[in-house]
């Protein structure tokens, strides 16, 4: 037996070529003055993401996992949130932490290997990276969950979102926040940036539906955006984000994308895909269509988009820089923070490890290490 | 039998060893069926199964979507059909979604049937530290599955062992979960593939890695060859090094008649040490060889901590530094 689905209609408000497109359900307005400044916060973290990945290759990163080709996703649905509204991401998603002001040396020191967290997630409306797929969505569910027994909906109110990949919706943890969410009707959006590879594992091994077909059998919306259109990523965030808002529950988000690199700096993709798929989404590029937007209606000059290359050239030297400077956590550290409460055999273990090390003392620079 | 097995000696990985033993029970038995993340066209993040799914196809070598539960839960349901499927846990870290399925159904489900159900499921986990990967990706959980009866628990140290044991793991008729030091892959060895599975030493058994009269430190998965590098170092005793080999269920014969000889024992691992393996095995060996110790038994071990970011790492796990420590703290006594 076989099930045939219509091609999915794809909500699109700027085109690969640069036009801007009307839909009726997502209106959006923005001043070039705004269309620049998305345009910007996209240039920039595609500038993060790059020294980070050079700044893997000489050493300086453990790892790295690239957004390349994610941008518009991030930007488009980081810029939706609003300062109350808080997101759980995945460990991909360096776009949405530039939206909430996350200072690019803690994504830097995460994957430097000098913390496994890096920031307060209360500061920035912005949980900690969750590498182990899927588990974030549980706790966006319950955090919204919170959110509504605190009676903070409204007009004004709570929104929460959380991101995840393709490969995660084959989670059960994602598919029990999809129905936790729905059975408590909570302010949630689920946005899944579907970059078409789970590492070596295309689309077709997660999922023989349309991603965003899923949330009807749970009994919400779900719609599908091209993910590589920022402005279509932020109109159709902002409604999601407004219904979670004003109490009328959760809505799944499939940001139709592609992952321009490898998996992590430890992927090699050349193994399992093929190069034309990559020059096929590369004519998509969300940077590109929106420089051609801004330039062709005069929305921004030479001069404009020389400065943001300026920028951008400043960024990565900081970013170069800031991650050699980022130092080495001290080794009684390891003992920190493990309890809220002192705790005796840690104690123990911490003392003993300190009497340890002195004893190296004199011994030789570095303790025979 | 097929070509593999001609006499033939060949310089081998670790890697390579599970590969070629995964390789080896897939052609002696067509019920043998890989599956997991990763392991298909790309051959798993290590590489492990390289190979596999060109020369086997798609049906036995299988591709699965991004769920570990699912994983393990659909590889119980193959098994109860017959097969024996060996199931790649991608990192240690990404084991725990498939815990329920693991701890609830695959451990118990023989005893419940009555032993009319058999349940021929290997999980495969590459575990422990030393890498500097990032979270979820460094960590030693054997002593939760060591605690879970219905379960065996096995780690290799070398090549030889790893073509031997994932066969023998493969043809136990238990589930069998099948440990790899991820960060002893790239260590090679000779591995003799000519001989038959059944002349090899029994996947149960402990081995004497290095022979002493002194001190026993007993090691296994990772640390035996920091166990092997201490007693090289310490030149003013006779260590004898015990690779467990099983870590559930434990060979105390083999353990213990080292012990007899030796009258001290450190028993050294990546893991937290409280609650850890060290602790069952101490516990143990005072019971079985109390008159024979001159000493404590001393563990060495993991603090009782998260794994740290990789940048403490090596303050985490105990190295040559750490055990030699413990050695010195047995002969104080």
């Amino acid at each position: 037996m076989s099930v045939t689905h219509e091609e999915p209609e794809l909500i699109q408000l700027l085109t690969p070529e640069g036009e801007l497109v009307e839909h009726p359900d997502y209106p959006l307005d923005l001043s070039a003055e705004e269309l620049r400044g998305m345009y910007r916060d996209l240039v920039l973290v595609r500038r993060i993401d790059t020294e980070a990945v050079a700044l893997q290759r000489v050493g300086e990163l453990g790892l790295w996992a690239s957004l390349l080709g994610q941008e518009a996703a991030q930007i488009g649905s980081g810029r939706a949130l609003r300062p109350q509204d808080m997101a759980f991401p995945s460990y991909r998603d360096h776009g949405v932490a530039w939206c909430r002001g996350v200072d690019h040396k803690a994504l830097l020191g995460l994957y430097r290997g000098v913390t496994n967290g890096g920031w307060d997630p209360a500061d920035h409306g912005f949980h900690l990276y969750t590498i182990v797929i899927g588990s974030q969505a549980l706790h966006a569910a319950g955090y919204a969950m919170g959110v509504q027994r605190d009676g903070a909906l409204g007009d004004d109110g709570t929104a929460v979102i959380t991101y995840f990949g393709d490969g995660a919706t084959s989670q059960g943890d994602t598919n029990e926040a999809f129905n936790f969410a729905a059975v408590n009707n909570a302010p949630v959006v689920f946005f899944c940036q579907n970059n078409q590879w789970a590492i070596s594992e295309p689309m077709e091994r997660q999922s023989r539906v349309p991603i965003y077909q899923r949330a009807a059998g749970f009994g919400f919306p779900g719609i599908r955006v091209d993910g590589n259109d920022v402005l279509a990523c932020l109109a159709v965030t902002r409604a999601a984000l407004q219904n979670a808002r004003e109490g009328q529950g959760p809505t799944l988000i499939e940001a139709f994308t592609y992952r321009m690199g490898a998996h992590t700096t430890n992927d090699d993709p050349t193994r399992y895909r093929v190069s034309a798929e990559l020059e096929e989404w590369r004519r998509k590029d969300p940077i590109a269509r929106l420089h051609s937007h801004l330039s062709r209606t005069g929305r921004a000059d030479d001069a404009f988009f020389a400065a943001v290359e300026a920028e951008a050239e400043e960024l990565g030297e900081r970013v170069r820089a800031d991650c050699r400077a980022l130092p080495d956590p001290e080794p009684l550290d390891l003992f920190d923070n493990v309890y809220a409460d002192p705790h005796v055999r840690l104690e123990e273990q911490r003392a003993g490890y300190a009497d340890y090390l002195a004893s190296f003392d004199g011994v030789g620079a570095e303790g025979g290490r | 039998m097929s070509g593999t097995t001609s006499a033939n000696a060949a310089k081998l990985t670790i890697g390579k060893a599970v590969n070629a033993g995964l390789r080896r029970a897939m052609e002696a038995d067509p019920k043998v069926i890989i599956m997991g993340e990763d392991v298909g066209r790309l051959g798993g993040v290590f590489r492990v199964t390289d190979g596999l799914y060109k020369d086997f196809g798609a049906d036995r070598v299988i591709d699965t979507p991004l769920a570990e539960s699912g994983i393990v839960g659909t590889a119980i349901g193959l098994a109860m059909r017959g097969y024996r499927p060996v199931c790649e846990i991608q990192f240690d870290g990404f084991f725990f979604p498939a815990a329920n399925q693991t701890f609830t159904q695959l451990a118990k489900m023989r005893a419940r049937s009555g032993g009319r159900l058999r349940l021929p499921v290997v999980l495969r986990i590459p575990y422990g530290g030393g890498i500097g990967a990032v979270e979820h990706h460094s960590e030693s959980p054997e002593a939760y599955f060591a605690h879970t009866p219905g379960l065996r628990v096995v780690t290799v140290a070398n090549p030889v062992d790893s073509y031997w044991m994932i066969q023998q793991a493969i043809a136990s008729d238990d589930p069998v979960v099948f440990f790899e030091p991820k960060r002893r892959y790239y260590e090679k060895a000779e591995v003799d593939t000519s001989a038959p599975l059944e002349a090899a030493t029994p996947m149960g058994a402990a081995r004497v890695a290095r022979a002493g009269t002194d001190l026993t430190l007993l090691a296994y998965g990772p640390m035996v060859k920091t166990a092997l590098q201490a007693a090289e170092a310490d030149t003013d005793h006779s260590i004898e090094v015990v690779d467990l080999r099983s870590i559930s269920p434990v060979d105390f014969a083999t353990v213990c008649a080292s012990v007899r000889r030796t009258g001290r024992l450190v028993v050294a691992h990546e893991a937290p040490l409280s609650s850890g393996l060290g602790a069952e095995i101490a516990a143990r060996v005072t019971e079985d060889c109390f008159y024979a110790l001159e000493a404590p038994v001393i563990r060495v071990g993991g603090f009782d901590t998260p794994y740290p970011p990789s940048r403490l790492e090596e303050h985490y796990l105990p190295d040559l530094d750490r055990v030699l420590d413990g050695v010195d703290r047995a002969f104080a006594y």
